[in-house]
Order: structure tokens, then sequence, then C-alpha cells
């Protein structure tokens, strides 16, 4: 045990986990929001409530079909990413020609729907998920304890972070998507069949949120309104990244995480307004955020 | 692009649109005179507070193209403001009203000079976010109670001769103040001041480049559309003598947007019989909890994919009037 500033290091470098942890969600749901609004044009309010089912999902497969978390963490995004697609040829297709806050009003519509179900079905108290047997325990690194079911989240968070990184920005298929995003058309009359990718896509992303909510499952309660608290806080965090790079808004979404655990060290009653105060403070210095290429 | 709220029908002349806007208004205003008399007070009431919310909301949706997710911050915040003035320092009704609204312009001025910086879809998140931390400030504030909000607020006498403890009176007041505001919305509309925000809606490097200094106008806009908001916000803590949390929180900036979008956006009597349908649902559909934001959300649906008019929009293109 020693001391850093006068806090105790076990409670820094626990806060500084648990902001690496609440990072490795907003990266990932700042990259599916950044992700769906290339393709669709579309903010997606949905993407909170989202989250939340992909976590009474994996709560649900384990209630009724004994299936466990390794299971769900294959399962449920492919799940909950059926379920964005049934959503875009329902629903979102028809409003990507219009204005964008059309599709901003939409999906919040559809969140309100989500929540509202799973909040008359579960009630609003939460249920608890259990960490998986092999992740059970953790090790004593000397300055921390750090458990095990963590430091895979935020090691399986980061790989999947650089994945979708690699797939977008490395593969032919990324190529594509790119090309789709800056000249829908001209993609259209090289013969790929554009609308189907956007409909992926937005599947993609969903699928992205759910599988941050089966990772959540275990260290927060499974409850309804799981998806409204977080998405407001990536709103935020995509405001101060951009939307324009993908690299940015994984950075962007573990920077801040960190910056709030270390607030929640330094001066907890600041700890859940801290990433909205940097965002005012981004606003002034560059309106277009730190990886924004438009002003 | 197609703008947020196209205007429902081209009217060849102005006067003809001026007449059916008389009269449309002229109906309201007996509507709401006879109301009190069929209906309980406290129900119009509160749909009179939420009908100047939704038309200050629609000010800034409706004319210049920019959708605040975040207004329940001037509304809520206005309430906070007055309701503590009223009770803890003892201010008469017409100054704590004054004061919150005061206060939301203020609040509207600091919000707003951020949020302009960026365009469309980053405007929503960002008054958005802005709120959210406000909800947490009031969560924590000393002075706002928390959880329990500030209670019993009193609701004194206006200009130190009228009880406002007495409903009616108490619905006079709230009456003329919401037609005061809804009279100025108004004007601000059809002045060269509004012709300015509309161009800014329609085609902003255009305006700018006939050398409008548009961030000033939104800047203006936003800061008149938070004030009135705040006016609402004030207006509710002394009917209900109570400001609370609910009143901040993003559910009822959704609420508000929901309210304007049933309406008609960038109609002018549109938020109102928005606000009156969405209280009057929410008061009598009460009993189904948790429903009711199933509900709400389907209405959101419904409205975008086919009712983007709105009620009073689809209204004014069948008769082919202005309203």
């Amino acid at each position: 045990m020693f001391e850093i500033f006068g806090i105790p290091s076990q409670a820094l470098f626990g806060q500084l986990l648990i902001g690496l942890i609440n990072g490795s969600f907003y990266a990932l749901l700042s990259l599916g929001l950044a992700v769906i609004f290339g393709m669709l044009n579309v903010i997606n309010f949905t993407h909170g409530a989202q989250y939340m089912m992909g976590a009474f999902a994996a709560y649900l497969l384990l209630q009724y079909l004994g299936l466990n978390y390794w299971a769900a963490l294959i399962i449920v995004p492919l799940l909950v990413g059926a379920s964005g697609i049934v959503i875009e040829r329902l629903f979102l297709q028809y409003v990507r020609k219009l204005d964008h806050l059309y599709g901003l009003i939409l999906t919040f519509g559809l969140a309100l729907v989500i929540e509202g179900v799973f909040r008359n079905q579960f009630g609003s108290s939460g249920e608890p998920y259990q960490v998986p047997d092999a992740l059970q325990g953790g090790h004593n690194l000397g300055f921390m304890f750090l458990p095990n079911y963590r430091a895979w989240v935020i090691v399986f968070s980061l790989i999947v972070c650089f994945a979708t990184w690699f797939a977008i920005e490395r593969t032919r298929l990324g190529s594509y998507l790119r090309a789709a995003t800056e000249n829908p058309t001209l993609v259209r009359a090289f013969g790929i069949n554009v609308p189907r990718m956007v409909t992926l896509t937005y599947g993609f992303g969903v699928g992205l949120a759910a599988l941050a909510g089966v990772m959540a499952a275990p260290i927060y309660n499974v409850s309804p309104q799981m998806g409204s608290d977080i998405i407001i806080v990536v709103f935020a965090v995509v405001v101060i990244g951009g939307m324009g790079s993908i690299l940015g808004a994984i950075v962007t979404g573990f920077a801040l995480g960190i910056i709030e655990g270390l607030t929640k060290v330094f001066f907890p009653e600041a700890s859940s307004t801290v990433i909205f105060v940097i965002m005012a403070v981004v606003l002034l210095i560059r309106p277009a955020g730190l990886f924004g290429r438009t002003a | 692009m197609a703008a947020i709220a196209d205007p429902p029908v081209s009217l060849a002349g102005r006067t003809d649109g001026a007449r059916s806007l008389t009269v449309a208004f002229c109906i309201m205003v007996a509507l709401l005179a006879v109301a009190p008399f069929v209906v309980y007070p406290v129900f119009l009431m509160q749909a009179l507070c939420f009908a100047l919310f939704a038309c200050a909301f629609n000010l800034l949706v409706g004319y210049v193209g920019l959708l605040s997710f975040g207004h329940a911050l001037f509304f809520g915040w206005a309430s906070y403001f007055c309701a503590h003035a009223a009770k803890r320092w003892g201010f008469p009704p017409e100054a704590a009203v004054l004061f919150g609204t005061a206060s939301a312009a203020g609040l509207g001025l600091i919000a707003g000079f951020l949020a302009i910086r960026r365009q469309g879809i980053y405007f929503a998140m960002i008054t958005l976010a802005l709120a959210q931390m406000m909800y947490f400030v009031a969560l924590r504030a000393p002075f706002t109670g928390g959880e329990d909000g500030i209670q019993n607020v009193p609701r004194g006498r206006l200009f130190g001769l009228f009880d406002l403890s007495h409903e009616m009176t108490m619905y006079v007041f709230v009456l003329v103040m919401v037609l005061a505001g809804f009279v100025f919305i108004y004007r601000i509309i059809n002045s060269p001041f509004g012709e300015v925000l509309k161009a800014i809606r329609e085609n902003e490097t255009r305006a700018i480049s006939l050398g409008y200094k548009t961030e000033r106008y939104k800047l203006v806009a936003f800061v008149l559309s938070a004030t009135l908001a705040g006016l609402a916000g004030a207006l509710k803590a002394l009917v209900f003598q109570l400001a609370s949390l609910t009143d901040v929180y993003w559910t009822m900036s959704g609420e508000v947007v929901l309210m304007t979008l049933v309406g008609g956006l960038g109609t002018i009597f549109g938020p109102v019989v928005g606000a009156f349908l969405i209280v009057a649902m929410e008061t009598y559909l009460a009993q189904l909890g948790q429903w009711v934001l199933v509900i709400q959300g389907a209405i959101f649906v419904f409205c975008v994919l086919a009712f983007r008019r709105g009620i009073v929009g689809e209204l004014a293109a069948a008769l082919r009037i202005k309203l």
C-alpha cells in the first residue's frame, strides 16, 4: 500500500479501472453510432436501448435456456443485430432522405417503446447477472486488486474496437463501406448493393451495442433504464470526438472513461458532470470536435 | 434536403393568412375563457404552461430549424428559480416569475452560445448533453432539494391585490401570461427578424452570403426560446406549488418535442393543440403506468413516418389556409 497525492493507491487504481471499463463501453457505443451515422445519416437514439437489450438478452438466455455467458457473447449480438435489421427495414429506410432530425426523433420514439416494454416486463429495479466461472476471482498486483472479469472486459473491448477499425479501414468490404459513405450513388453504379449494405451496417452497429450490453451485464445490474443513462453520455463523447474518425471514437471513449474515473477520486461531486463540462470546453476551443473534419 | 418544417401551403396573399389566423386566435381565446367552467382548472393551467413551453420550443425548431433536445433545462430551472424566490426569499408572484424567466434567459445565453457552434444533429446532441449536465447539478445542488424538489411554494398575491390561491384568479393570471407569450412569439415570427430566421432555416449558407450574421440571429432566437420556455416553467411552479426533478429530466425535453410534433412543427397553433392533447392523454392514461412511455414512443414513430405535418399542419393543408 502506498499513496499518490494523498489518495491510497487502491482507491486511485480501482477508480481508474472502473474508468477504463466505462471507457470501453463508451468506445464501443460511440463506434457503433459513428458507423451507423456514416452510412444511414441517422443518429441512432435507440443505441442505448439496444445496449440494454443486449444485457437483458444475456440474462434471459441464462435464465430460461441455461445458455452461459460465452454463448451469450456470440448469440446476443446476432439476435439483437437481427432485431436492428428489422427496425431498419420497417422504419429507418423511410427517413434516410429526410432531414437528419427526423431520424433522431424516430429512433428516440423507438427507444421509448423498447424501454417501456422492458419496464413493464421486468420493473425498474434491475436483475443481477453472475460473473462467468472462468473469470471469477482476481489478482493482487501489489498496488491494487484486479478482478479477472474487469481485466477481460477491457482487453476484449480493445480487441473488438481494433477489429472493427481494421475491418473498416483495411479490408475490401470496409473500402466499399467508406466509399458508400462518401457517395452512395456512384458505388451503386459499380454494381454494389448499397441498400443491403446499409441494412447490414445498421445490424452491425446494433450488434456492437448489444455486445457492450452483454459485457456490462455482470458489472452493472441488468435494468431497463441502463440504456438511457449511458446514451446521453455517449452523445457527449461523440460531440467531443467528432464522428469522422473510427480511431478517434475509440481513443475519445477510453480517454473520457479514464478522466471520469479520476474525477471520482479527486472531485467525487463532479464525476457525473465532468464529461459534459469537457464537451463544453471542447466546443469553445475546437467546435468541430477533437477528430472532426468539418467545421 | 427537406427542411424540418416545410410550410404547409404556399400562400397567394398575406391578408388571407392573417384573417384565418385572427379567426383561429379568437376561437382559441373563446374556448379558453369558457373552459374553466367545464374542465378542472388545474388541468387547464398545466396544459397552458405546456402549450407555452411547446410554442417556445417550436420557435426554434419550426422557424430556425434547430432541434433542441434539452429544453427541459430552461423549463425546469426556471421553475426552480421561481419556486426558490417565492418560497425562501418571499418574492411576490410577479417578481418570482420574472426572476425565473430571467434566469432561464441567462442559462439560454450560455447554452445557446455553446450549442450554435455546431449544426444539425450535433446541435440536438449538445443541447441534450447540457440539459443532462444541469439535471445532475439539480440532483446535487443544495437549494433544489434533490429528490424532494421545492414543495409548498406559496402562490402569494399578484401585485399585492389578487389572491392567487384562488383557482380562478390563478387561471386568469396563467391564461393572460400564456396568451401574451403566444402573441409575442407570433410577432417574432412575423417580424423582419423572423423572416431572417426562416431564411436561415431554408438555406443558412445563402443567408450568410447575403450578409446576415446568422450566428447572432440563431443565438437571439435561442435566448428568446429559452426565455419563453422559462416563463412556462416559472408559471408551472406556481400552479403546482412545486419544482421537481421531473421538469429538468430528459423525458421532459422529449415530451415537448412530442407535443410540437403531434400538433405540427412550424405552425402557429400546432404546439398548443399538441400540448393539450398530450397532457390530456397523460392525465387519462396515468393508470396505465409504464405503458404511457410505450404509447408516447409509438406516437413519435407514427408521426415521423406518416404524419410529419402534425394535426394543425394537415388541417391547414386541407383547408388551404395558414394556421
